[in-house]
């Protein structure tokens, strides 16, 4: 094994000029109402480039690090919900903001003007393209992969660079890491058998949850070691299922950590029963809705398990974690309900449709997509939405207000996708969107609101302008 | 009774493998717009080890792939059906390739180490792999499709396409890279072919380039095309903000 070329060593008088620099950026953004959660981490590193080593290498319980496409911030929070229900101090990227400079800007508000921290383990949600250098600055003692989806294609390239470049990440973790994988995914599953660091599986083991056909879009059809299309004795979602190469008998690992029994219910919560290797099993209750977040719930109790928490922890921890900052959380706006619910890549994008259909009465949507850098500057991907499914239901549909800076693309994909055009206004302005749609919203209605990430920011602004919403470092 | 206009038979082929950056749009917008024209539209999905009858389809589709889903086609072509895609295009059957499906229509796509993956040939063009990835808003100048018109899309290619003497390009970058950010082309025209690095998707915000397939299409089989005018206004705007956002971004 590679040894460790970690940057690390006490802070030094540059790095603590960085912290007091970075610390006062932090506060004076909040005291303007900005969310300033990259650009402190930014000034930071020019000043001190191995800040972010240097004040993690104390944390006694290393870091958690948390990857892939969908469910990082979700996962992540659930697992931070379940180490504080260990007695465990966390230090958390919790806003989101998954790039270095983020994760460093994170780091540095968590310690004292002394540059201390005072944690016992760093938990970070991270962007794929970033595994490698947060690897390398940070002490990783776990790495968690989700699963991998096409997203943001122009940032990284085809989805195998993106898969490439968590595998070479993880390569270069300390002896004594651990992968956790996600069995059901081919894509996530295949960097365990690439890398000589010891993996803990974890996957769905109930079939009644899946289908014997897959509906969604494709990424893993192939087998990755000999191109043969794989067998799939069951699809939980889009790619994830129990598959099995019939040339080379390459299959999906038997889960260390499996759901053997899952019930879902939107009202109640869904409830998981959890087989462990060699510890008891989990009844688990979680009030998130769908699949999707039963799987984020699985991967958060198979990091808490390797973190050394016990069935108690992840039990509790689990059922307070609540629904992440911008994803399907309510507000109240004199009496209307606004629902605002993070779009980024078709398979999240989809879920979403799928859960306001599962709602009762007319629809009421503004959907916002801006190409920024880290919205991703390609829509092309909502050619992958399947918008066709919230066409079929236009009885229901009441308006879709179209913004951001792709309003009008948004508009022509409603358009295609069968939403008569006189349901369709564009307003590429925000605010002046959000606006619209409220003016046609009555008291007791719903209005979703589906973002992308720089999108959903402006609406927060703008609904927190207003007096409705929490800054988002408090939610 | 409702009555069925003309019947118009689309081929989408390797949907499964070839579908990078929302490719399946352009069948979207194939399909919607031949219904609102009031036509028939007919699609089928082809993939590997299926011998379709290029000759019997009015319209085929191929879009874009990764590199190893790219190799597999290759081999189909190779083996299954690049002779009869070849056999379609030369009988100007409406063929369009975006990006991975583009590159497979020439003579080869050499690989950064030097290795050269067979094309069906059927176009005198070759790709070579770039150190630099060329990415972004794209607008081309074209008359390749009636009067002078602009197309706009969004590009993501390594490869770096040549075309040899004689094959014309689809049209003139105005803003981007194009075939190999060069010579100034983009994509290539020949016969009914149009080959080219612009998804995003192309044809929902084109709407000439999909009325024009249509029309190939409706013009080989049944030796007219009346199309009915239609409500572009929706498109016209996307285009026109692609452009003006283009434009801004490049100052």
């Amino acid at each position: 094994m590679a040894p460790s070329r970690r940057i690390e060593g006490p802070l030094g008088p540059r790095g603590l000029v960085a912290v007091w620099l970075a610390k006062s950026i932090i506060r004076l953004s909040r005291v303007l109402g900005l969310g300033g959660s990259t650009f402190p981490g930014t000034v930071a590193r020019r000043l001190a480039p191995g800040i972010l080593g240097a004040l993690s290498a104390g944390l006694p319980k290393g870091v958690i690090l948390v990857t892939g496409t969908n469910g990082k911030t979700t996962t992540a929070r659930m697992i931070a919900g379940v180490l504080r229900a260990a007695g465990l101090k966390v230090v958390h990227n919790r806003s989101g903001a998954n790039l270095i400079t983020g994760v460093t800007a994170a780091f540095i508000d968590a310690t004292d003007w002394r540059g201390r921290l005072d944690a016992d383990i760093g938990l970070v949600e991270c962007d794929e393209a970033t595994v490698p250098k947060a690897v390398s600055e940070l002490p990783v003692r776990i790495l968690l992969v989700t699963n991998f989806f096409r997203d943001q294609l122009d940032r990284f390239g085809e989805l195998a660079h993106t898969v490439e470049l968590v595998r070479s990440g993880a390569a270069r973790l300390d002896d004594g890491a651990r992968l956790l994988l996600n069995a059901d995914d081919p894509l996530v599953a295949g960097i365990g058998r690439n890398v000589d660091i010891p993996a803990v599986y974890y996957g769905i083991d109930d079939e009644r949850q899946g289908a014997p056909r897959m509906v969604q879009a494709r990424e893993a059809k192939h087998c990755l070691e000999c191109g043969e299309p794989y067998d799939y004795k069951v699809y939980y979602y889009a790619h994830l299922g129990k598959y099995r190469c019939p040339r080379c008998g390459r299959d999906r690992p038997r889960p260390d950590v499996a759901a053997t029994a899952i019930e879902l219910d939107e009202v109640s919560g869904s409830r998981l029963t959890v087989r462990t290797a060699d510890g008891p099993e989990l009844d688990l209750t979680i009030s998130l809705p769908g699949l999707y977040n039963a799987y984020n719930a699985l991967a958060a109790a198979t990091a808490g398990l390797a973190a050394g928490a016990g069935p108690e922890a992840i039990r509790s921890g689990l059922a307070e974690a609540s629904s992440s900052f911008g994803r399907m959380e309510p507000i109240d706006v004199d009496g209307r309900r606004v629902l605002i619910a993070l779009v980024k890549n078709p398979v999240g994008f989809n879920e979403v449709v799928r859960t306001v259909l599962g709602d009762r009465g007319a629809k009421r949507l503004v959907i916002a997509i801006n190409d920024n850098y880290a919205d991703g500057t390609d829509v092309s991907w909502l050619w992958d939405v399947d918008f066709e499914q919230l066409a079929a239901a236009h009885a229901e549909i009441d308006f879709v207000v179209t913004s951001g800076i792709r309003a009008e693309d948004m508009a022509v994909r409603l358009k295609y996708a069968g939403v008569e055009t006189n349901r369709i206004s564009v307003e590429e302005d925000i605010s002046a969107a959000l606006a619209l749609a409220l003016g046609r919203v009555e008291a007791g209605q719903t209005l979703y609101v589906l973002p992308t990430y720089t999108a959903m920011l402006e609406v927060r602004r703008v609904i927190q302008r207003m007096g409705y919403a929490r800054p988002f470092w408090q939610a | 009774m409702i009555a069925i206009g003309p019947q118009i038979r689309i081929c989408h082929l390797y949907p499964d493998l070839m579908n990078m950056y929302g490719d399946r749009g352009n069948v979207i917008a194939l399909r919607r717009r031949a219904e609102w024209h009031g036509l028939d539209p007919i699609v089928d999905e082809v993939s590997l080890d299926d011998r379709p009858d290029f000759l019997g389809y009015d319209i085929v589709f191929i879009g874009g792939g990764q590199d190893r889903e790219q190799r597999l086609i290759c081999l189909d072509f190779q083996r299954v059906k690049g002779s009869a895609l070849a056999e379609a295009v030369e009988d100007a059957v409406a063929l369009l390739a975006i990006c991975g499906g583009y590159q497979l229509l020439g003579q080869y796509y050499q690989t950064a180490n030097g290795e050269q993956v067979p094309g069906i040939g059927v176009l005198d063009l070759w790709t070579v792999a770039g150190k630099k990835r060329l990415i972004g808003n794209v607008i081309v100048e074209t008359d390749a499709f009636g009067p002078l018109t602009t197309v706009v899309g969004f590009e993501n290619h390594s490869g770096q396409t040549y075309l040899g003497q004689g094959l014309k390009e689809m049209g003139r970058v105005v803003l981007g890279y194009g075939n190999n950010g060069e010579d100034g082309g983009e994509g290539v025209v020949y016969r009914n072919t149009i080959g080219t690095y612009l998804h995003g998707s192309l044809l929902p915000k084109n709407p000439a380039i999909t009325d024009h397939l249509l029309k190939q299409g409706l013009l080989r089989r049944y030796g007219q095309a009346d199309l009915r005018p239609l409500d572009n206004s929706i498109e016209t705007r996307a285009h026109e903000a692609a452009i003006r956002r283009a434009r801004t971004k490049a100052r």
